[in-house]
């Protein structure tokens, strides 16, 4: 045992230490922190103010949406088909329709749009809908609190109301998410839906990243065993440890490898945006679009940073209480993609071994290749479909079976999976790996051995059945 | 007494048997000397002993134990096919070595620079290995082999890729690796160092075993009663002079001698050639003649048959 974690210390380490990789992770969160700066920057200097009209049944959101130097919001009152048919007159940006709600409270509403409506905006409505809708329930549970020991209370003083506490499951009864649906409007006034939900986003960025995760250290395994067997150094070290633990040293060495990449990204990105927040405090204070722009954006990395920026502008406790309600999901998100980067990343790294132990060297890698990552590729050629339908069978088959769900899981769980589906394909990863590692360590330990040979995949087939 | 022992190892692969029915004793404190032609299976068998396959039929007896695997740190094991990690610095790579065999890197430490003083090698610590010389390279590799000082050393062609002053370096360390006490066993081609190195000898040809035993003794049951004379005669000796059965070959001048290899029969002894011989010339030199390793080697193998060099 304690051999293995000695082949896991060098592993890490003479990689860690490799020029390619300080490089990597110097860039990848100044690319990253640039996808979230520059839009802030770019829409500082946008082309002048959008106009929104808004059409509100309900009459609970007249005030509810600040003018601001990117948008303007009109009120108006006409019914739905005319306001509809003013906006493609008078050349508005959008019109946001809030119909009268079926329920107690307003939960839902349509953006009618020529153009893609832009994240900022949708994010925008939404979470200034939100805002409105909650301070209205949570005035009508204080009133309702008060009550209870005072059943003449009428009119609010405000000290009063402010001293009230509600019991946190109150609390979380609160807080309310906005339904938002986006409909093109197409030239000859037809309506199309259009898909630019930021769940869809996060999906799929989640999507790419464990598709880009397994294959870059999924490589590296193999070039580490073709490494060790060009150089023929495997021979001694097999004559210290079991070729086994030689194979799961790699692997598990390089998984953390890929570990420390992603967790110094996170940190990094987040360092540069808060430094650019800091420093360049007039951009984001405005419209806080990067708030704007993540807040609904599980990313993990988003969402802990727009928590400071929130907590500073209302230090109020209720709200405190209510981004750790909202954390949740993004909690969820980031288990989950370390879960399905680890689990396939073994999956796959052991098939890689399992390559670079059967060739000589790296470009008679290609015949067995092939089958290995067509899954992946699938994968992510079917993530679009999932995308648009994350609920249908397409979407449920592949999240399921072990060598494609970590890819299409990841697309899927923004939008929510069912948790027993999700245990099911963990569970299928989970032994899909561990038969992938047996397997590989069979083939493992009779090809590092094997010189100048060609193999076949029947060769690699008898190999399973080799004794000791 | 016996160190070590493989008792009827047997070995196959989906093709072809590596191994078939092999027993070998190696005596403790001695050199083993582990020779057969290419594709004879020594390597699946030192493999065998270094667990790194494991025997179909058969068992290895290690120090009077099954050999298990926390033998590997007594073994140390220097391969045909040899090389190090050539990004990773010589110092770092050394240490690693020495601690997958178990040693405390405290320890490891101080016995590295112990080998590199004695080799001379200090200034190559923090060099990668891709930048030295492949004489270098197999010094290094040579270290991290023995660093672990281990009973049972198994050296698969050492002498391969070393100048004649490095092999006598690397001779005499293995001269003196075995007088401190451990116990060797040496497989390789070049029978000059047979017979400088080993005590004892196991020959395999295609799977089998086919000749065992001392140096010595087997040098004296391949002895075939034959000796060379160079004498100065005024006339050719005539075989009707020499003693009964016995047959006179290579009859020649060299230079103003004559000279001759006769070889007797079993039973009749040398000194009854002498004095045949002395009656009728005068004797310059007389030698018996003992076969080589390389002769014995040779002879073995093809009388064995099936010898093929391509395998």
């Amino acid at each position: 045992m304690n051999k293995i974690l000695l082949v896991i210390k060098r592993e890490y380490l003479s990689r860690v230490q490799k020029r390619s990789f300080i490089v990597m992770t110097i860039l990848g969160p100044v690319l990253m922190a640039a996808l979230f700066i520059v839009p802030v920057y770019l829409s500082q200097m946008s082309d002048g103010t959008k106009r929104i009209e808004v059409l509100d049944e309900t009459g609970w959101f007249i005030k509810s949406f600040e003018n601001s130097d990117r948008f303007e919001f009109r009120m108006v009152y006409d019914d739905l088909e005319t306001a509809k048919s003013q906006l493609q007159k008078d050349k508005g940006y959008a019109l946001l329709y809030i119909p009268r709600p079926t329920a107690s409270v307003p939960a839902s509403a349509v953006i009618y749009s020529e153009q893609q409506v832009g994240l900022e905006l949708k994010s925008y409505i939404r979470n200034a809908m939100a805002k409105e809708v909650e301070n209205q329930k949570l005035g009508a549970e204080i009133v309702k609190e008060i009550r209870k020991s005072n059943p003449n209370y009428i009119a609010a003083p405000d000290s009063l109301e402010r001293q009230t506490k509600l019991s946190e499951e109150i609390l979380k009864n609160i807080r309310t998410s906005i339904e938002l649906t986006t409909i093109q409007l197409g030239e000859a006034g037809k309506e199309e839906k259009s898909f630019v939900e930021i769940s869809m986003v996060v999906g799929m960025v989640a999507g790419i990243m464990i598709y880009f995760f397994i294959f870059l250290f999924g490589a590296q395994v193999m070039r580490g065993v073709i490494e060790e067997k060009v150089s023929r150094i495997v021979e001694v070290i097999v004559s210290s440890v079991k070729p086994f633990q030689l194979m799961m040293g790699k692997i598990i060495g390089i998984a953390l490898v890929g570990l420390t990449q992603f967790m110094l990204w996170v940190v990094l990105t987040l360092a540069i945006v808060t430094v650019f927040q800091t420093t360049m405090p007039e951009m984001f204070k405005k419209q806080d679009a990067t708030a704007a722009i993540t807040g609904d954006a599980r990313i993990p990395a988003d969402a802990a940073a727009m928590i400071p920026q929130q907590t500073e502008e209302s230090g109020n406790q209720m709200q405190q209480v209510m981004e750790a309600v909202s954390s949740i999901n993004y909690v969820t998100m980031i288990l989950s993609f370390l879960f399905y980067f680890l689990a396939g990343y073994l999956l796959y790294g052991a098939m890689f071994a399992a390559i670079g132990a059967a060739v000589d060297n790296e470009t008679d890698t290609q015949q067995f290749m092939m089958p290995v990552t067509i899954p992946l590729i699938l994968s992510i050629v079917m993530a679009q479909f999932v995308i648009n339908n994350p609920e249908g069978p397409i979407a449920f088959w592949f999240s399921i079976i072990p060598f494609t769900s970590p890819i299409i899981m990841m697309v899927r769980i923004p939008f929510g999976v069912p948790y027993w589906q999700m245990a099911l394909s963990m569970g299928l990863l989970v032994a899909a790996f561990v038969a992938a590692v047996w397997l590989a360590g069979r083939i493992y330990r009779t090809g590092i051995l094997m010189y100048g040979k060609k193999v076949s995949w029947g060769e690699m087939w008898k190999w399973l059945f080799y004794k000791g | 007494m016996t160190y070590f022992s493989a008792n009827h190892i047997t070995k196959r692969y989906a093709s072809h048997t590596a191994l078939s029915d092999v027993s070998i004793n190696v005596p403790e404190k001695s050199i083993f000397g582990l020779l057969g032609p290419n594709g004879a299976g020594k390597t699946s068998l030192i493999r065998i002993i270094n667990q790194i396959t494991g025997p179909d039929e058969g068992e290895i007896i290690f120090r009077n134990e099954k050999l298990s695997p926390h033998h590997v740190d007594q073994i140390g094991y220097l391969p045909e096919e040899r090389g190090l990690y050539k990004k990773m610095k010589v110092g770092e790579q050394a240490l690693y070595l020495a601690q997958l065999k178990g040693v405390k890197r405290h320890d490891a430490l101080k016995k590295l620079r112990y080998w590199f003083e004695k080799f001379e090698i200090q200034a190559w610590w923090n060099k990668k290995v891709e930048e030295l010389s492949k004489g270098m390279q197999q010094k290094i590799q040579f270290i991290v082999t023995i660093i672990h000082e281990p009973n049972l050393l198994i050296f698969d062609e050492p002498f391969s890729g070393f100048d004649p002053i490095n092999v006598n370096l690397l001779k005499e360390e293995i001269l003196t690796l075995r007088d401190k006490g451990a116990t060797i066993i040496f497989s390789t081609h070049n029978m000059a160092s047979v017979e400088e190195l080993c005590d004892n000898i196991a020959l395999i040809n295609n799977s089998r075993k086919i000749l065992e035993g001392s140096v010595k003794e087997i040098k004296k049951t391949y002895k075939t009663n034959t000796f060379a004379v160079e004498f100065q005669s005024n006339e050719s000796i005539k075989p009707e002079i020499l003693p009964v059965g016995a047959t006179l070959n290579n009859l020649q001048p060299s230079d103003d001698l004559m000279r001759a290899t006769i070889q007797l029969p079993r039973e009749t002894g040398q000194n009854e050639l002498l004095s045949a011989l002395m009656q009728y010339c005068t004797i310059h030199s007389f030698n018996e003649i003992i076969p080589t390793m390389n002769d014995i080697f040779i002879q073995t193998v093809q009388a064995a048959g099936n010898h093929n060099p391509n395998a």
